[in-house]
């Protein structure tokens, strides 16, 4: 599946960082250093595309979301949503953005609020947007998605707590579908499911974009649910995209050694093969992103590291149409 | 609502189910519970009592037996059914009367407290930065201010006014309200649905209502438990230093305090005033607690 990029892109995203002040010392006055949790990240999305965005913990996955939803503020760079730069926009154009963009949380329960049923939790963002909608209106848009998303009717005036992990994202996709938004940012949608619910709410999310033909950003560090679900593929490292693929290209080809070693994690689901299997093992943590490495970042824990990694930070290129990396040794 | 089965037909819904909110809910969950309902009802009849009662009595608070200008011990015959005062005033009336100062002035200086220590708190809490220091710093500056000094100073400027008295004890005791409220606040705004609420369009007004609000009730009601009694206490205590109300007009608080200096000759001076006291702060801790439940949806 190639991505379909001949259409006009949904959201363009250009060069977007954001860094939160941290302090670092100073006894009365504080001193604050920036924290580049998202630092200088590009791509764009097709109408009705899946990008998967896959990396480890602290990375910056979730806050490259929530950047590009402005719920958290950039520091510099543009988020481009149909045309129009959303960076710096007013908080009611920002509102009336997000009609069409709206956001799927990693923790199902507290992503709820505990004193709302889950009929008045469905229809929030409905209540928000379109308040001329008559109770009855509502509440019959309320019951239908709630059918489309796997629960029962009768389940309106139950609680949060009252409903599994499962049924509780269930009910959070519900509230994020109920605008018929064109793109739906799901953080890590499914990584505090269970096994056994995770293959449902996927294909529910998969289901759901082929119904109202919505994009998505898929937030994920589990790479054979990435792969199950996306178009394309991004993988960040410390702020920073290391390749942009197609998804086909990038599980087979990765071309940057840290997807190298990301892919060489994955379990194969055959003991001899996995036993086979070369697996290249990252030594050290991740770098903290208070400073830093210089030139490339994933140089301190790169096998193929050399003294031009340091130095230059590595440009774009472009092994194959779609595909970009960023590494000084992606030819090898 | 019934069209939802046109939408769905072809999964037949046996009931259209009726959304509820969560007042709904509590409310139903209030009166499943005895001893919120039985205090509803007592509080109901103390109310009753002390509005509609002194009318239906022979004597009135102020009115003085000069047959009997002494402690008269309860009698049917005199129409003292629990005896008069040391000076023959009829022990019940002024009871009575003294409910409906008393429960006045707790229900609505508790209801100011109420009204401007969530509204300061939620807005303080979850606005934060310089609101938050400016409101905060505001309630500093308040509570350093002594209550009396501050009462006699409003009486200084508007005169002695029974209004007055609420206003001055409901805007000393939001403080206190603000400061709950604001720490609520800060460990709400935070959690994951807030941001949800926020991606979902939600203002800032419909976001401290929706969310914020709800989800402090259970502290603000415990402490609106707390207030009431102290708000009783403390107009007794501004009365006997002739800040509130004045003789002959009474309540429970000042009948309580003379009852007091009288405990050795006549106790039931004392008892009685207490008894309706106390039977009000209980009933007030019971519904308290019971709207805390209530307000649980985890709790039923």
């Amino acid at each position: 599946m190639t991505a379909p990029l001949l259409q006009a892109p949904l959201l363009q995203v250009r060069d977007l960082k954001v860094h939160f002040p941290v302090k670092t010392g100073g006894l009365l006055i504080g001193r604050y250093q920036p924290l580049h949790a998202v630092d200088g990240v590009s791509f764009d999305l097709a109408p009705g595309e899946t990008l998967g965005i896959v990396g480890e913990s602290g990375c910056g996955k979730s806050t490259l979301g929530r950047a590009v939803l402005q719920l958290l503020p950039a520091t510099s760079g543009a988020v481009i949503w149909l045309g129009q730069e959303m960076t710096g926009l007013s908080a009611k154009e920002i509102k009336a953005a997000r009609e069409n963009m709206q956001i799927v949380f990693q923790d199902p329960l507290a992503s709820l609020d505990p004193r709302m049923t889950a009929g008045d939790i469905i229809a929030e963002p409905l209540r928000n947007y379109h308040p001329e909608l008559s109770r009855a209106e509502t509440a019959r848009r309320v019951a239908e998605l709630m059918e489309q998303v796997g629960l029962l009717p009768g389940m309106i005036n139950r609680y949060p707590h009252e409903f599994s992990g499962g049924q509780c994202q269930r009910i959070g996709i519900a509230r994020a579908m109920i605008l018929k938004p064109k793109l739906v940012i799901c953080d890590e949608p499914v990584s505090a499911l269970d096994v056994s619910v995770r293959a449902q709410v996927i294909n529910l999310l998969k289901d759901l974009q082929k119904a109202f033909g919505l994009a998505m950003l898929f937030i994920s560090h589990d790479l054979a649910v990435v792969r199950h679900i996306s178009d394309r593929v991004l993988v960040l490292y410390l702020g920073k995209v290391m390749e942009l693929a197609p998804r086909d290209l990038l599980y087979q080809a990765p071309r940057h050694p840290y997807t190298r070693a990301l892919m060489s994690a994955v379990p194969i689901p055959d003991p001899a093969l996995e036993r086979a299997k070369p697996r290249i093992i990252l030594t050290g943590d991740l770098p903290s992103p208070l400073n830093p490495p210089s030139g490339c970042v994933f140089r301190t824990r790169c096998p193929k590291a050399t003294d031009i990694c340091a130095q230059v930070e590595p440009v774009r290129e472009s092994p194959a149409p779609g595909h970009d990396v960023w590494c000084h040794h992606s030819r090898d | 609502m019934t069209d939802v089965n046109l939408v769905t037909p072809a999964i037949p819904v046996p009931d259209v189910i009726e959304g509820r909110s969560l007042w709904q809910d509590a409310w139903r969950r209030l009166l499943r519970n005895r001893a919120a309902l039985a205090s509803l009802i007592i509080l109901g009849v103390i109310a009753f009592l002390s509005i509609f009662g002194p009318y239906a009595l022979a004597w009135s608070y102020d009115q003085i037996d000069w047959d009997h200008v002494e402690a008269v011990p309860p009698s049917l015959a005199l129409k003292h059914y629990l005896g008069t005062d040391s000076v023959g005033r009829d022990l019940l009336a002024r009871t009575l009367f003294g409910g409906r100062v008393s429960l006045t002035v707790g229900l609505l200086a508790t209801g100011v407290a109420l009204f401007i220590g969530v509204t300061v708190g939620a807005v303080s809490g979850y606005l934060g930065g310089k609101v938050d220091q400016v409101l905060m710093r505001f309630v500093d500056l308040m509570y350093s201010v002594p209550l009396t000094f501050f009462v006699i100073i409003l009486m200084v400027l508007f005169g002695r006014n029974f209004i007055l008295m609420f206003l001055a004890i409901g805007s000393v005791e939001w403080l206190t309200m603000a400061r709950i409220v604001r720490g609520q606040t800060l460990t709400l705004k935070h959690r994951e649905f807030m941001e949800a609420a926020r991606a979902s369009g939600g203002s800032t007004v419909s976001i401290l209502l929706r969310h914020v609000v709800p989800n402090v009730l259970g502290v603000v009601i415990v402490y609106v438990t707390l207030t009431i009694p102290q708000v009783i206490l403390l107009e007794s205590f501004l009365s006997f230093l002739g800040l509130g109300v004045q003789e002959p007009m009474t309540s429970w608080g000042v009948l309580i305090n003379e009852g007091a200096a009288e405990l050795e000759i006549t106790p039931r001076t004392l008892i009685v005033p207490a008894i309706f006291m106390t039977a009000t702060l209980f009933c007030f801790n019971f519904l308290g607690d019971g709207l805390r439940d209530a307000l649980d949806p985890k709790d039923r």
